[in-house]
């Protein structure tokens, strides 16, 4: 019961309310005991004096028929539990209960003691001190006794009666009683409304966290540990809809970016596995191929040698020996194409690498009644390019191309140009210092190889890094510290703590502060300091002008692609050839060319043929 | 077991035994084999052997697994690789490993027999190299590539110049084992040449046909044409006034893992 987040935090509440309420109803509850029975004191001395008084008189014209009489009436009042006169000898003179007069009380007696406590009897005691509260028994109610001192006077001991001589200083005590059942109703029910209250308020507090618990707390945690559970069984596509925007919020959120991460590197690690094992079986078949082909090879140029004044057989066998021969190139080609090599980056020329892929080609082209139109420019500059990369690209798209087109026959053209582009999400960051000049470069984290500009961040307090993306214009910077979606940050160099945030210059997009890194010998790269904003600005580079590209564009006559389609035809295992095909070609293509920092797009219609553009930079070497 | 044999063919295929037994007895050379590499370690002594002929990929133990106990055993049998699994990165792989050469599956008669040729006379070096210690007078003995260059196994060299671009050649050792060189067929300026791939066809007297495998990738930008028109040049200024051709490589900083030193050769 108490593992759940939610009931912990109702206790603690619920305790800290039972100790609060608790406190302040006893402090509460005394208090008001204590004004009550105050005020009943008052009353009583009141009532005692006002007895004393009336009675004054009676007293010195020795009226002890009134005395009684008034004594008798006041006592018979219900609150009252009686009214009694004591001599100093601790004879009782008159009583509203008239059995007990006449009887002596013990100084020990609780009318006494309050004076005679001590050995020589007090003469004066204020009002809080003449009272005392006691029970006659267990079962009765609580009464308050009060005693009224009655002092030697003048007037008593001159009277007629000469009762009392003048060296009497007290000559005896009034003794009243009254009972306190009404004052006790009063306080319990006082009691039982406090505890009521404290009861109705610890239950409300607990209701209303229970409410927000439930919907703060337990409700976000339960997605999470659901979509954990998902993401357990290998359901990498689930992500957590509605995430709020408190710290759950944003852990729902970097949890959605995780998973959609480890689907991204799950799907490259499929893609590279298959291509793995297609790599594999071509070495196996290569391998059981090359053993029989080189028995037929042996065996064939054996017999030509030992043939060689036999013409006629000389010619057949030298057939067989060239056609094993070109069937070891065969399965050297595919062994070629199958394995998966590192990138090895020359200068080439594309209208020599196009050349070769349309070499491997041209016989099916040929079957299919193709014909092909080359507009390839023989004077581009070179790119820097693994040739054996994009000669795969190359022979991938034809091979679409002709398999689009069919056995009914149509045309495939082929254009290459230079072109210039803006070098937004092209031109890679190489150096950056702080204003200081240290290095900001960090090889430990990188993004397509190059390593990222690493900034020391600051928000909410917390500190942290960011790896900024060393791609102009992409921003896809690594984050090391948690951030709101339209938070600024503060950027520091992590060596010498400088300030990179100029907060006078304004992003123009969002009005935020910008960043500003020196990049030496080219100026400076400016961005937003916004999580959510992606705007950068590299003077030096955008004045230079656009970069030059080679576009390379195949353009066929075939069936043409839906538009549904268009825009999943890059993505791995995506195929419309059924079994025909892997669905890996154009996924496969878009990597190289992506990895060479070249873009590709597809243009399409059904019926009229599709067409696929490819830019590829050139870059000095 | 006493018995002393040409050529030991070790390969787990039966008709390539077949074969290369055919084949060598076009020349009379006798021949044993082996249907692995662990059968020939342990149940034959390899000394008794001019040439080992080996196969890469075996059942129990494979061709590398076989170079590096020949080579910790000191057994200096010379041994050339085939392999149908024929990609550069097992051409390089086993002569960096110490084998003599190295032809892809399925080869011809010809590709054969220069081959083993080539074997036979390197054998026939090693000896005459250990009988030499005792009798320094003979006059056969092998130039090693001077300490700044690399090789590629027994077969090329490259020189890395100042500007970048590298030159080829082919070691003293190689011509040593091939007859008088009649005439060498070069690539073209701007071709391409790739590291464990064939980069030149030398052809000897006795109508043979040697395959060079190239040391380095890279495109041609010089060819040495006095080779073509003097052949032997090669044989009499191997590292220098004999060289093959200029390159730009493609990718030196790697390719030259697979490369062995000179200047770790003894002297």
């Amino acid at each position: 019961m108490l593992k759940k987040i939610g009931y912990k935090l109702i206790l603690a509440v619920g305790l800290a309310t039972i100790v609060t309420v608790g406190i302040y109803s006893y402090i509460n509850l005394k208090s008001q005991s204590n004004v009550l029975l105050s005020e009943v004191e008052r009353h009583a001395n009141q009532l005692s004096e006002t007895v004393k008084k009336s009675l004054h008189y009676d007293m010195l014209s020795n009226n002890r028929e009134s005395i009684h009489n008034i004594i008798n009436t006041i006592g018979d009042d219900d609150c009252i539990g009686g009214v009694r006169i004591l001599n100093k000898e601790g004879e009782i003179i008159y009583s509203s209960n008239s059995t007990e007069i006449g009887e002596m009380l013990d100084k020990k007696a609780e009318s006494c003691y309050a004076c005679h406590a001590a050995d020589q009897p007090l003469q004066r005691l204020s009002i809080p001190e003449r009272t005392r509260i006691f029970r006659l028994d267990e079962n009765s109610g609580r009464i308050m006794g009060i005693i009224n001192p009655i002092y030697n006077q003048r007037t008593c001991y001159e009277a007629d009666c000469h009762a009392h001589s003048s060296a009497q200083t007290v000559l005896g005590v009034l003794d009243v009683t009254i009972c306190l059942k009404e004052v006790d109703a009063q306080i319990n029910a006082s009691e039982v409304k406090v505890v009521l209250f404290a009861i109705v308020s610890i239950l409300t507090l607990s209701f209303i966290i229970g409410f927000f618990v439930k919907r703060w707390v337990d409700k976000p945690v339960q997605e999470l540990v659901k979509a954990t559970n998902q993401i357990g069984v290998g359901n990498l596509n689930y992500s957590i809809k509605n995430a709020g925007s408190d710290e759950l919020g944003l852990l729902a959120r970097s949890f959605n970016t995780m998973t959609k991460r480890l689907s991204e590197m799950r799907m490259q690690l499929f893609q590279s596995d298959k291509m793995a094992s297609l790599g594999q079986l071509a070495a196996g078949v290569a391998h059981e191929i090359n053993n029989p082909l080189t028995g037929v090879l042996t065996y064939s140029s054996f017999l030509a040698k030992r043939n060689k004044d036999n013409p006629e057989m000389l010619e057949d066998l030298n057939v067989i020996v060239r056609e094993t021969k070109r069937s070891r190139e065969i399965v050297k080609g595919l062994l070629d194409f199958a394995r998966q090599s590192t990138p090895k980056m020359g200068s080439f020329d594309i209208s020599e690498i196009m050349e070769r892929a349309l070499a491997v080609v041209s016989n099916q082209l040929k079957i299919n009644h193709i014909e092909l139109k080359e507009d390839i420019e023989h004077n581009l500059p070179k790119i820097s390019a693994d040739a054996n990369q994009i000669q795969q690209v190359f022979i991938n798209l034809l091979v679409n191309a002709i398999d689009a087109i069919g056995e009914k026959g149509g045309k495939i053209s082929i254009k290459t140009s230079l072109i210039k582009l803006p070098p937004k999400g092209i031109v890679s960051i190489k150096y950056a210092t702080c204003p200081n000049g240290h290095n900001l470069k960090d090889d430990g984290h990188k993004i397509e190889g190059v390593s990222t500009i690493r900034v020391k961040a600051k928000a909410n307090g917390n500190d942290g890094f960011i790896y900024l993306d060393p791609f102009y214009g992409k921003q896809r910077n690594l984050y090391n510290i948690s951030l709101g979606k339209n938070q600024s940050v503060e950027l520091f160099c992590p060596e010498c703590n400088i300030a990179l945030v100029d907060i006078e210059q304004k992003c123009p997009e969002c009005e935020s502060p910008i960043y500003s890194i020196p990049i030496p010998d080219q100026g400076k790269l400016e961005g937003c300091t916004r999580y959510s904003c992606g705007w950068q600005r590299w003077n030096y580079i955008d004045n230079a002008g656009d970069q030059q590209f080679i576009e390379i564009k195949f353009s066929d006559t075939g069936c043409g692609i839906s538009k549904e389609h268009l825009t999943k035809i890059f993505d791995p295992f995506f195929s419309t050839k059924g079994q025909k095909g892997t669905g890996l070609g154009l996924s496969v293509i878009w990597g190289i060319v992506d990895n060479h920092g070249g873009k590709i797009s597809v243009d399409s219609e059904i019926g009229k043929g599709t067409s696929f553009t490819i830019n590829l930079p050139v870059r000095n070497i | 077991m006493s018995k002393y044999y040409d050529i030991l063919v070790i390969d787990d295929e039966r008709v390539i035994i077949d074969s290369i037994t055919k084949i060598s007895g076009l020349e009379n050379w006798s021949v044993d084999s082996a249907d692995d590499a662990s059968v020939a370690l342990y149940q034959k002594d390899l000394t008794k052997y001019r040439v080992i002929i080996c196969d890469i990929m075996m059942p129990i133990m494979d061709g590398f697994q076989f170079l590096t106990e020949l080579e910790q055993r000191k057994i200096e049998t010379p041994v050339i690789m085939v392999t149908g699994f024929t990609t550069l990165d097992n051409a390089v792989k086993s002569l960096k490993q110490g084998a003599i050469d190295y032809i892809p599956k399925p080869f011809s008669v010809d590709e054969l027999l220069s081959v083993i040729k080539r074997g036979l006379k390197h054998s026939d070096l090693i000896l005459k190299k250990s009988s030499e210690s005792n009798d320094p007078s003979t006059s056969q003995f092998i130039v090693g590539c001077p300490h700044n260059y690399y090789r590629l196994g027994w077969l090329s060299w490259i020189s890395i110049e100042e500007t970048g671009s590298v030159i080829v050649g082919v070691t003293n050792l190689f011509t040593k084992t091939i007859e008088s060189i009649n005439n060498i067929e070069l690539w073209n300026i701007d071709e391409r040449i790739s590291q464990g791939n064939v980069c030149t066809k030398i052809h000897t007297i006795d109508d043979l046909t040697y395959n060079l495998l190239s040391p380095i990738s890279g495109k041609i930008i010089e060819r040495n044409d006095k080779i073509l028109q003097n052949g032997k040049l090669p044989e009499k200024d191997p590292y220098f006034d004999g060289w093959l051709y200029r390159i730009i490589p493609n990718d030196l900083e790697n390719e030259l893992k697979h490369l062995t030193a000179c200047s770790s050769d003894p002297m």
